[in-house]
């Protein structure tokens, strides 16, 4: 069976992989490249802890073949933070509680930046529906809400003394 | 899972060529759909043909007498179109209340309608709209009423090499909207146990000219019930056209039980259903 030499560019880094046809983005991530912060729940769309970013919008990396990432741009989990600098959301998951397994945190971070880039200031509706596609097992769901309010409120503050 | 051959072609006639050459050849749109069918197991294509890098079939056009929106438009950018989003909130909604963020930013129409769910959202609001869709294939072009391309679950009237490449939403009729409503017992990230959608003519007096409404997931295939719209042409929207609707909506259903809904549950939350969506529609246009 002939494998697939794709290029793309992962958290801003030109990557190559070699993938069969049928392989998912999330196993080219994972299995050929090494990047095991996205996670497979569910493998159909269902749980959103394997959420990547692609051109810019959030998918399900479970759901996207490999082969498409040829010349496309694609953040994951392993590039929200600046080093061993935590980004404001992952440091408001820890402050907040808002994981106990840590499963399905890459996934809700990955989101949430997603929704605070396009809506600084959401309402907790907004986050609550934003954030549906992903999900825990284990915290009720409160404290990642609460979570992600605070850090709204924080890279809002960041934005107006920046 | 024996792994298909993967091809992303620049045009359509390309595709059609790979999907006429290759009996087990599939389309891919989005995918939501068909990777989580090829991952379970229901679906081994031979060959996917990746739609996606097809120049105009990422794009919505905004043409004199209809829109036109591609392939491989993914349900969230239906929002980013200000003219459509104003003539057809219903299926900018519906195709909205698919799945979740993620999924939508995948998701396309085409891919609903080609997946021939019974329960798929955008399809009743498109079928009360009167969409049809172009569907291209090895002897070229086709346009088809949006209602006859699924015919029963998981199965459509595409033949061999053929795929829907564009779905063609008239322009809004003066006086007219459209709205689409589901029944689930989630708020979200859940499938229609019945869906309904509208879409309404009413004139300066109030009085329906037109009416097109459609049912979902109560009957094999998504139903225009053509009976439901004739009781409320002619009348002002009143309760006693209402009560025939409803009754022609009900009396068109033919749903299963299952662990989503009973047949009686779903025949009356159908009607229910059709009653609300002709309301909002009404509002929409601008009536009472």
């Amino acid at each position: 069976m002939s494998r697939i030499h794709v290029t793309t560019t992962v958290n801003g880094d030109e990557r190559e992989y070699l993938c069969s046809p049928g392989q998912t983005l999330l196993d080219a991530l994972r299995d050929e490249l090494g990047m095991t912060g996205s996670k497979e729940g569910c493998g159909s769309g269902d749980c959103g802890a394997c959420t990547v970013v692609l051109d810019g919008e959030m998918v399900c990396s479970c759901l996207v073949l490999a082969a498409e990432a040829e010349g496309r741009r694609v953040d994951t989990i392993e590039g929200v933070s600046e080093g061993s600098e935590l980004h404001p959301i992952q440091q408001k998951f820890l402050e907040n509680a808002a994981l106990q397994c840590g499963f399905c945190t890459p996934g809700f971070i990955v989101a949430s930046k997603a929704l605070l880039e396009k809506n600084p200031n959401p309402t907790e509706t907004e986050v609550r529906y934003w954030l549906a596609g992903n999900l825990c097992r284990c915290t009720g769901y409160d404290k990642i809400v609460r979570a992600v309010m605070d850090a709204a409120a924080e890279l809002r503050q960041e934005r107006t003394a920046a | 899972m024996p792994s298909p051959a993967y091809h992303a072609p620049d045009t359509v006639k390309e595709a059609t060529d790979l999907l006429a050459a290759n009996k087990g050849a599939k389309p891919l749109a989005g995918g939501t759909d068909l990777i989580v069918q090829m991952q379970s197991g229901r679906m081994a294509p031979a060959a996917i043909v990746d739609l996606k890098r097809i120049a105009g079939l990422k794009e919505i056009r905004e043409e004199a007498d209809h829109f036109a929106i591609g392939a491989a438009v993914p349900c969230t950018s239906l929002k980013n179109n200000a003219a459509l989003v104003a003539e057809w909130p219903g299926v900018v909604e519906a195709a909205n209340l698919i799945g979740s963020v993620q999924v939508r930013n995948r998701a396309t129409m085409a891919g609903n309608l080609c997946n021939a769910s019974p329960a798929a959202d955008s399809v009743p609001a498109l079928v009360a709209a009167g969409a049809s869709v172009v569907v291209a294939g090895p002897s070229g072009e086709r346009e088809v009423p949006v209602e006859q391309i699924p015919t029963g679950p998981g199965k459509t009237s595409l033949g061999d090499g053929e795929f829907v490449s564009e779905i063609r939403i008239p322009r809004k009729a003066k006086g007219g909207s459209d709205a689409y409503l589901r029944s689930i017992p989630r708020t979200e990230m859940d499938i229609a146990v019945v869906g309904a959608g509208a879409q309404v003519v009413v004139d300066d007096s109030g009085t329906c000219t037109a009416a097109r409404i459609a049912i979902g997931a109560a009957a094999p295939t998504v139903l225009l019930v053509e009976d439901a719209g004739k009781a409320l042409v002619g009348s002002k929207l009143d309760d006693a056209a209402f009560a025939k609707m409803m009754e022609a909506v009900s009396a068109a259903c033919n749903p299963i039980d299952d662990k989503r809904g009973t047949v009686a549950y779903r025949k009356a939350t159908a009607g229910v259903l059709a009653k609300r969506v002709v309301e909002i529609a009404r509002q929409r246009a601008g009536g009472n």
